[in-house]
């Protein structure tokens, strides 16, 4: 990889300033960006490593939501048994050595199209606060590997208001293990939401049509009906549009019926 | 150039890196600690596996200036005090759990961590736990059988020699 | 009651001591002092013609020792091919050349264009960003069958088309074969792929070139199975330098499965470019880089025929064939689809009548040689699928089927050009029935099917040719070196003994292994004795390590070696106990009179061989060291029945492996525990290759799995516990130890049982209209099946 200055703060605010500088990246748990970085697709001048930053730190519960600092790693996520789903995302992500470098903040501010994390966060309609605002989680989301983060804006912390009941199914692509399809249900006293990962063009989205009709009645009966249009899915060498189409009916289907 | 500093199976060890420079590449480059293997460049096959304060971690996807104060153990720091195998290793042989022996130390530092946390686990723990550790020779069948045994537990039913 | 040592005894490795506790020595952890690295630029392009390579500026980038382009190379030698196919009208095969780096053209992405020498590997890496190269791109020639077709662009403008060789075998047989099919009762047709696989070991390949100027000594460190069989190619063929100035030494291999048998570009240039420079020259593969630049295997698409007749008796198969070379030949790839494949057709049935023909194709794809099992996993998977869709077609039992066809009466000569010589087909099948509860397998169908899931049972025979090989015949078939095995046993004074093998060992345990057929021999400890391979400058000669050949033949050679010994010690213990040689008996390490209470021990002849005091001086030399070189009379022929039981979640289309049992006959086994590892080992790759693996190319000759993202290997959860047994020996007639080998078992067996018990399962509910599905059988590709 092309060379860089690497820099460890201790502060969120010495973070904010060390990634004004020119040419300068954030670096989290870096279990993308350094693969990426090997493949000479990144060259950032400075990376701003936030892995020292005690307030992004850990999982914390009040009034009904968890939050999650921005640093907090997957393992600890899991550990931390917030809620069902989340716990159940967290503790399969990667495999155990990726889950105890990498971080909820890194693979949110990624944004990769087949991330677990994205359906968490859509689907417990979870905001996003970084060093300079909180944004709702449907306004975050812009398309694979897009945010709606400003360069040099760290998020600092996600809250999630903690689902009544919740599951997340994730269909594993056989080689990165990646989704190759996931879908996090989560139903709240005011509503059902549902996000799909791994299958759209467009990065992770919510199908609204399966949050109808499991609004309600929350059973795999309610959306027996229902499919998805397979225009607008990924196509690749694990799957095609319309088997990634019926892998979003099928685990939707087994979300809801394990949620809890 | 950075000056770094780590323990390193109980030692302090310091010098001086690059940026870019990987935790496995210092490990094998400076320290002269071979045992720690890269088999791959995408953090998936796990032969590089370690310890950092306490946890499995690919050395290969951590940078060196990253560990910078941290209490690293690696393969060669696992056997017991008189030189002898410790109980991970010892049922590695015992029970065939490698062949070529490339993936093996990252099996090892996997295995370790898993018992630590889970002193008994299933073979599904087991297999779980290794989904970012790729053996090519064993087909897992003995690495698993390896790690139950080094666990305490029974394994004569487990079939094969 | 189990051995603890010698022939039959699990004997612990005691290599892993190194392995565990993080000593071992690979390629990557030697360094020479003052050794420069290597980057090779390699094309992004399948196909093109290269204009200009411009290494002006990045010869002035920081580290830089030296640039070097294919123009460095026109006075070297290309990389030879170590076997020409003879075609089915009596030419030989089309050989183009292989320059060590690219010549005129690139020929598929990854094809290396220029070698930057710097300090470090980074520097090497940056200079090579700032090397322009001008290529022109042409079409790239990805498609085999559209390869072959009239006016095709052609991967090499010198040759006629893309056609290595159109062979056909036997080809006597044809019209006999065609007549078969005319008269039969019954024919089933199936056509299928066999996928390109990337063989994957888990150490990357790591040359080190070192040159010594003072006597014009050249060594390469290299990870290879076969260190004797690249120092003749690259002394030879490439550079031109004489095997006594040239060292090459394969230390601790991280994996092989084929694709460290053969000699790699990047070898000779560190070679080369050490001689050049005066310097050693180190190059280490990353993962992305090996998958497009180590050989790859397989790569097959068939379709095969079988004739039965009104009783179901196999009468005749005919197979046609199209084989992926890749742009350049391998060191071994024309025999593969060749005579590691069409003689194997004939598996463990007794049918009259085969015909093969293969057709081997240049495409703009990276080289495709021997992987795990070599040409043989191809011909099994044909044949076992068929005998499958057959027994599917006809409504029989598919074991019966193929207990019906069994070849019964040895030795056995097929109308494929071998003889096997031993073999119990029936026992193996009786054997795996039992290890695999098969009469149990309805009632776990029953079990899974209330769970929501289709279970099927798929059952495989397969028969191999190991322990090669004979080299007047290979000769004939084109070989172009012999393949016999070399050992020297040095027995020291004190009485430990080193024994210099040519097998190489990378994860199958010789060092262990080997020395309990010596100790077995002797009467004495094996920790007396160890083994030593992987330098040409320390063992006599070896033809290496590959198509499951180490103990057959290497090991054969150890014997007669050890039988040389045994000659010579019992003349010395005859003189210490002045008795005549023939009353001499060597047992438990002591020589004895027969007879008598007279006797001495290992130990006292050994230090008389080398302090002659009381010595026969005027009838034998003192020193106890025998070398013997072994070249075998016959392939030997593992066989063996395996059962494979699958579920299949038909919403998603995922397949799980639910049980696997292996009964396999190796002839006598040295070392149960190794030979069951070894087992385990295939399976895995076998189960790979069913359910996960395959190398893709776009049409443009991108290579859309280069990495472990999206090359899917196989891990831990991907597979059951195996049940595996070889108590079924039949051994082999011809070589000393009477041992087959059993290193490439797995992955022959594996693949037909993993797709024949996916086929079941989809039939059990009900979607029958499927009849065959190629592999990898991926979630994806059952689904779509199920809802084609």
């Amino acid at each position: 990889m092309y060379n860089f200055e690497f820099v460890k703060p201790s502060s969120v605010a010495d973070a904010v300033s060390a990634l004004s500088a020119e040419g300068a990246q954030a670096l989290g748990g870096g279990q993308t960006l350094i693969p990426t970085m090997k493949q000479r697709l990144a060259s950032p001048d400075t990376l701003v490593s936030l892995s020292d930053i005690a307030e992004m730190q850990g999982v914390s519960s009040a009034g009904g939501s968890v939050t999650i600092g921005g640093a907090t790693t997957h393992a600890d996520v899991a550990a931390a048994n917030a809620f069902a789903g989340l716990t159940t995302l967290a503790g399969n992500i990667g495999d155990p050595a990726v889950r105890n470098r990498g971080t909820i903040g890194g693979s949110l501010a990624n944004n990769d199209p087949a991330a677990c994390y994205p359906a968490a966060a859509l689907a417990t309609g979870a905001t996003i606060t970084t060093n300079a605002r909180d944004i709702a989680a449907d306004d975050y989301f812009q398309g694979m590997f897009t945010t709606a983060l400003e360069d040099g804006e760290i998020i600092t912390s996600v809250t999630m208001p903690v689902p009544e009941a919740s599951n997340y199914q994730k269909f594993e692509q056989p080689a990165s293990r990646f989704a190759l399809v996931g879908v996090f249900v989560a139903k709240y006293a005011d509503g059902v939401r549902v996000a799909v990962t791994g299958a759209s063009e467009n990065g992770v989205f919510r199908w609204s049509e399966a949050e109808a009709a499991l609004n309600g009645n929350f059973s795999a009966d309610a959306i027996a009906d229902l499919s998805i249009d397979a225009s607008g899915m990924i196509e690749d060498l694990h799957g095609s549009k319309a088997y990634r189409a019926n892998l979003v009916k099928v685990l939707t289907d087994r979300a809801v019926s394990a949620a809890s | 150039m950075t000056k770094i500093t780590m323990t390193v199976n109980g030692k302090s060890a310091s010098g001086d890196v690059e940026g870019r420079t990987l935790l496995v590449d210092f490990l094998r480059n400076d320290l002269h600690l071979t045992g720690t293997h890269v088999g791959c460049d995408t953090s998936q096959c796990g032969a590089c596996t370690v310890h950092v304060n306490g946890k499995a971690v690919k050395s290969c996807t951590m940078f060196a200036a990253d560990a910078d104060g941290a209490d690293v153990q690696t393969i060669e720091g696992q056997a017991n005090e008189d030189g002898s195998l410790n109980v991970i290793q010892q049922a590695f042989q015992d029970h065939h759990g490698l062949q070529c022996g490339f993936c093996t130390p990252g099996m090892v530092m996997a295995a370790a961590e898993l018992l630590k946390n889970n002193p008994k686990p299933t073979e599904a723990d087991i297999r779980h736990h290794l989904e970012g550790n790729i053996c090519r020779c064993t087909g897992y069948h003995n690495i698993v059988k390896s790690i139950m045994a080094a666990s305490g537990q029974d394994v004569s039913a487990i079939a094969a020699e | 009651m189990p051995k603890d040592s010698g022939i039959g005894a699990s004997s612990k490795r005691r290599e892993d001591i190194r392995f565990l506790t993080g000593t071992g020595q690979y390629t990557d952890d030697i360094n020479v002092q003052g050794q420069a690295y290597v980057h090779f630029l390699r094309s992004s392009v399948a196909h093109g013609r290269i204009n200009s390579v411009d290494t002006s500026t990045a010869a002035t980038m920081p580290g830089v020792v030296r640039i070097f382009t294919g123009a460095d190379f026109e006075g070297v030698g290309g990389l030879p091919c170590g076997w020409q196919v003879t075609d089915r009208h009596g030419q030989p095969m089309q050989e183009p050349a292989h320059p060590v780096l690219a010549q005129g053209k690139v020929r598929h992405v990854g094809d290396p264009i220029a070698a930057i020498v710097a300090d470090s590997a980074s520097q090497a890496r940056d200079a090579a960003e700032a090397i322009v190269v001008d290529i022109e791109e042409l079409s790239a020639v990805i498609d085999m069958k559209e390869a072959v077709k009239d006016g095709a662009t052609k991967v090499h403008d010198d040759l006629t088309s893309n056609l290595c060789y159109d062979w056909g075998f036997v080809e006597e047989n044809k019209g006999a074969v065609d007549e078969a099919f005319a008269n039969a009762a019954h024919v089933t047709t199936l056509e299928l792929v066999n996928q390109r696989l990337v063989a994957n070991p888990m150490e990357p390949r790591v040359a080190i070139g070192e040159y010594n100027r003072a006597n014009d000594e050249s060594t390469l460190y290299t990870t290879s199975q076969n260190p004797h069989v690249i120092r003749l190619l690259m002394g030879a063929f490439v550079l031109g330098i004489p095997e006594h100035k040239l060292r090459v030494v394969a230390p601790d291999v991280g994996g092989g499965f084929g694709t460290k048998i053969f000699h790699y570009a990047e070898e000779a240039f560190c070679t080369f470019a050490a001689r050049q420079i005066n310097r050693a020259v180190k190059w280490t593969s990353s993962r992305s880089e090996s998958f497009m630049s180590d050989a790859q295997g397989r790569d097959h698409v068939t379709k095969i025929e079988l004739a039965l007749d009104a009783d179901n008796n196999f009468m005749a198969i005919r197979t046609d064939t199209l084989a992926n070379m890749g742009a350049y030949l391998s060191t071994f790839a024309p025999s593969v689809p060749t005579w590691l494949h069409g003689t194997l057709m004939a598996g463990n049935y007794k049918t009259p009548l085969i015909y093969v023909n293969v057709k081997a194709v240049f495409t703009n794809t990276v080289a495709v040689d021997a992987y795990r099992g070599a040409g043989r996993p191809e011909a099994t998977f044909q044949l076992e699928r068929l005998i499958d869709k057959a027994a599917r077609e006809l409504g029989v039992d598919p074991i019966a089927l193929r207990r019906q066809n069994f070849i019964t009466q040895f030795p056995y000569a097929t109308p494929v050009a071998v003889e096997y010589d031993t073999g119990n087909y029936v026992a193996t099948m009786d054997k795996l029935e039992q290890i695999g509860d098969l009469a149990g397998f309805e009632a776990r169908r029953k079990k899974s099917e209330a769970n929501g899931k289709l279970r099927g049972l798929g059952i495989n025979c397969y028969i191999e040719a190991c322990g090669i090989a004979p080299s007047a015949l290979v000769g004939q078939l084109g070989a172009r070196a012999g393949l016999y095995d070399a050992a020297t046993v040095r027995v020291n004074a004190t009485g430990t003994i080193s024994v210099m093998v040519g097998a190489h060992s990378h994860g199958q345990g010789h060092e262990t292994a080997f020395p309990q057929v010596v100790a077995e021999m002797l009467g004495i400890d094996e920790n007396m004795i160890d083994i030593v391979h992987g330098d040409s400058s320390k063992i006599p000669f070896g033809m290496g390590t590959y198509g499951s050949r180490s103990i057959a033949v290497c090991g054969s050679a150890m014997v007669r070696a050890t039988e040389k010994i045994i000659n010579k010690a019992k003349k010395i213990a005859s003189h210490l106990l002045e008795a005549s040689e023939a009353d001499i008996e060597l047992k438990d390490g002591q020589f004895s009179v027969v007879g008598t209470d007279k006797s001495c021990a290992w130990g006292d002849v050994t230090l008389a061989a080398y302090v002659p005091h009381n010595y026969p001086l005027e009838e034998i030399e003192p020193g106890l060291e025998e070398t013997a070189f072994y070249d075998p009379s016959n392939f030997t022929y593992p066989a063996g029945a395996y059962a494979c039981e699958v579920e299949v979640d038909t919403a998603t289309g995922k397949v799980t492996i639910e049980r696997f049992s292996a009964a396999d006959d190796f002839g006598n086994v040295i070392n149960p525990m190794i030979v069951s590892g070894q087992v385990h080992g295939g399976i895995g790759q076998g189960i790979g290759q069913a359910l996960l693996e395959n190398t893709v190319y776009d049409e443009n000759g991108q290579l859309l799995s280069g990495s472990y993202m999206d090359y899917a290997m196989p891990r831990a959860s991907d597979v059951p516990f195996f049940t595996v047994d070889h108590s079924c020996q039949t051994p082999c007639t011809h070589n000393p130890l009477g041992v087959k080998g059993c290193g490439e078992a797995g992955a022959i067996g594996t693949p037909p049982a993993v797709v024949n018990a996916v086929i079941d399962a989809l039939h059990s509910g009900g979607h029958t209209h499927v009849t065959h599905i190629d592999m990898p059988v991926s979630p994806s590709r059952v689904w779509s099946a199920i809802n084609g």
